[in-house]
């Protein structure tokens, strides 16, 4: 906790006992609790990997984050704004790879990396090259003029990646990134990630569903508790990967210690 | 799949070609008051393009639909941007659109004249309020299908509203519009003959009547040809418009 409160101070991004419910229209209004008074701090540049099993509110964090839904209570702040509240504040600033690509089917590849950068007022010349660049940069020359429907899975989450990016935002928001590619593209992809986190002081998080992936990219990881609430938190840089493996393992199991075990 | 324009399917040209056979045997046993011979249909038909007044009535029509189309259109676009704002509009609308829709030809025929003096307002008053509630629903249908992850991820990179709308929702609700377009120009052309029973000097509707009164079958056939024909022609005009707007789309290769 005491290492909690040592972020908190000049926090990029800070969550304050923070409850989501969702009302199901389809179910008489029956509302379901997705986030349970989650608290957790991310200092500036700082990597998180957050870890959690399926339907825990991952998702819904980041559209918390995002400033997409009102937290049902508790407060969200981001670089120190509420990011539902003073939603145009953040234009430039935060940028999301969403867990499925969401491309504009009427745009091509190039189109749809331009759009975050056009959103923002750069002029034509300058964002073709921009999104040019991260095209390349992501292993997708030869198909810029490719209309989303012509790409594979892995190639249009490469796009969404590059619409991100070529944002250049303080914060980037990513929700499983790279599941949808191959071992190397995706080993690739994570170098490029973290070389451009840390070069550029970026804040991020990102979500996985992977141990391995949540270690060597994250600096700290957060294994999410469902409903989403904080069920460890830990700080890789400097640690016992294997100790830290193990803790979560368990943390994300906590029913099943013996799954855990033979996960393990 | 769509077949360009001057390549007609097989079964297209049969069935066509069955029908007028089948005219043409029939009119070998009636009277050519009841069933003109098909030269006879066609010589009329033919004559109606070299004779720039027929033209012209041909054209006054054309001019009618695309007026009375274009108004309904504008205010169709603006009732359905009021409903798809707030669900309390749409709820106070939609009945009465409802209402409207089911309100027939007829009875607008009736209204207009009574409400308006002028043939060409009495026109347009039955062409807008006939297409109207048609317009409003079917492009507040293509804005409500648009993609919620779509809104949101675009949304996620705060937009102006003026930057929203053209990179989002303006290419998400055009092909709804052309196919409102598609189905309220055929309505349209069904209307426009009725609603140039009013008085109307001129037009295909006006036409039509002339060769009732003469007991001319050749001649309302060719008039009504010249009807059904420009209304294919206008549809054919906006597939091409959607086949290029919409060429990013995928083809399934097979269908069931
Ligand atoms: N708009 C919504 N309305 C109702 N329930 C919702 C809504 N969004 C999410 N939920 C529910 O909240 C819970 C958390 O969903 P969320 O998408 O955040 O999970 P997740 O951790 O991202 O899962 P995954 O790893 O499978 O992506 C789920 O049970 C889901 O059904
Ligand atoms: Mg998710």
């Amino acid at each position: 906790m005491s290492e909690l409160n040592a972020v908190v101070a000049d926090a990029a991004i800070e969550f304050h006992s923070v409850v989501k419910r969702f009302l199901r229209h389809d179910r008489r209004d029956e509302s379901f609790l997705a986030v349970d008074r989650l608290s957790f701090a991310v200092a500036p540049g700082e990597m998180i990997a957050v870890l959690g099993r399926t339907g825990c509110g991952k998702s819904t964090m980041f559209n918390l984050l995002a400033g997409l839904i009102e937290p049902t209570e508790g407060t969200v702040r981001v670089l120190g704004h509420d990011p539902f509240r003073e939603f145009n504040w953040y234009r430039g600033k935060l940028a999301v790879v969403f867990q499925n690509d969401r491309l504009l089917p009427w745009r091509t590849a190039l189109g749809n990396v331009e759009l975050g950068i056009e959103l923002l007022g750069k002029e034509e010349e300058e964002r073709r090259a921009i999104a040019l660049g991260w095209l390349e940069r992501l292993g997708l020359k030869g198909h810029e003029h490719d209309y989303p429907h012509a790409l594979s899975g892995g190639m249009r989450q490469r796009v969404s990646i590059a619409r991100a990016f070529a944002v250049n935002p303080e914060i980037l928001l990513c929700d499983e990134p790279f599941s949808a590619l191959d071992e190397l593209t995706g080993q690739r992809l994570r170098e490029e990630y973290t070389q451009l986190v840390r070069e550029n002081g970026k804040t991020s998080i990102f979500v996985t569903h992977s141990i391995n992936e949540a270690l060597q990219l994250g600096e700290r990881i957060l294994v999410f508790h469902r409903p989403a609430r904080i069920a460890l938190e830990a700080r890789v840089a400097g640690g016992d990967r294997e100790a830290i493996r193990q803790r979560v393992l368990e943390a994300m199991n906590p029913n099943e210690p013996r799954l855990a075990e033979e996960a393990a | 799949m769509t077949t360009p324009w001057y390549k007609l399917r097989k079964e297209t040209v049969l069935a066509l070609g069955g029908l007028t056979l089948a005219w043409q045997f029939a009119s070998y046993f009636f009277p050519p008051y009841l069933f003109p011979p098909v030269p006879a249909i066609a010589q009329k038909f033919l004559a109606i393009f070299l004779d720039p007044e027929s033209l012209a009535n041909a054209g006054a029509t054309a001019a009618r639909i695309f007026a009375g189309l274009a108004v309904a259109f504008l205010l169709g676009v603006l009732l359905a941007f009021l409903m798809g704002r707030s669900e309390r509009n749409y709820r106070y609308a939609y009945p009465l659109l409802n209402f409207i829709q089911g309100i027939p030809a007829l009875s607008w025929v009736v209204i207009a004249i009574i409400w308006f003096k002028g043939t060409e307002p009495r026109i347009l008053f039955i062409m807008v309020a006939t297409t109207v509630a048609a317009f409003s629903f079917q492009i507040l249908d293509a804005y409500r299908s648009m993609s919620k992850d779509l809104f949101e991820m675009t949304l996620s990179f705060r937009p102006s509203k003026r930057d929203l709308f053209r990179t989002l929702i303006l290419p998400t609700i055009v092909p709804g519009m052309l196919t409102a377009w598609k189905v309220n120009l055929g309505n349209a052309a069904r209307v426009v003959v009725v609603a140039e029973l009013v008085g109307a000097t001129g037009g295909i509707g006006y036409q039509l009547l002339q060769q009732q009164q003469l007991f001319d079958m050749a001649g309302a056939l060719a008039w009504t040809l010249v009807l059904v024909v420009f209304v294919l022609i206008v549809q054919q005009v906006i597939t091409k418009l959607e086949d290029w707007l919409l060429a990013y789309r995928p083809r399934a290769e097979r269908s069931t």
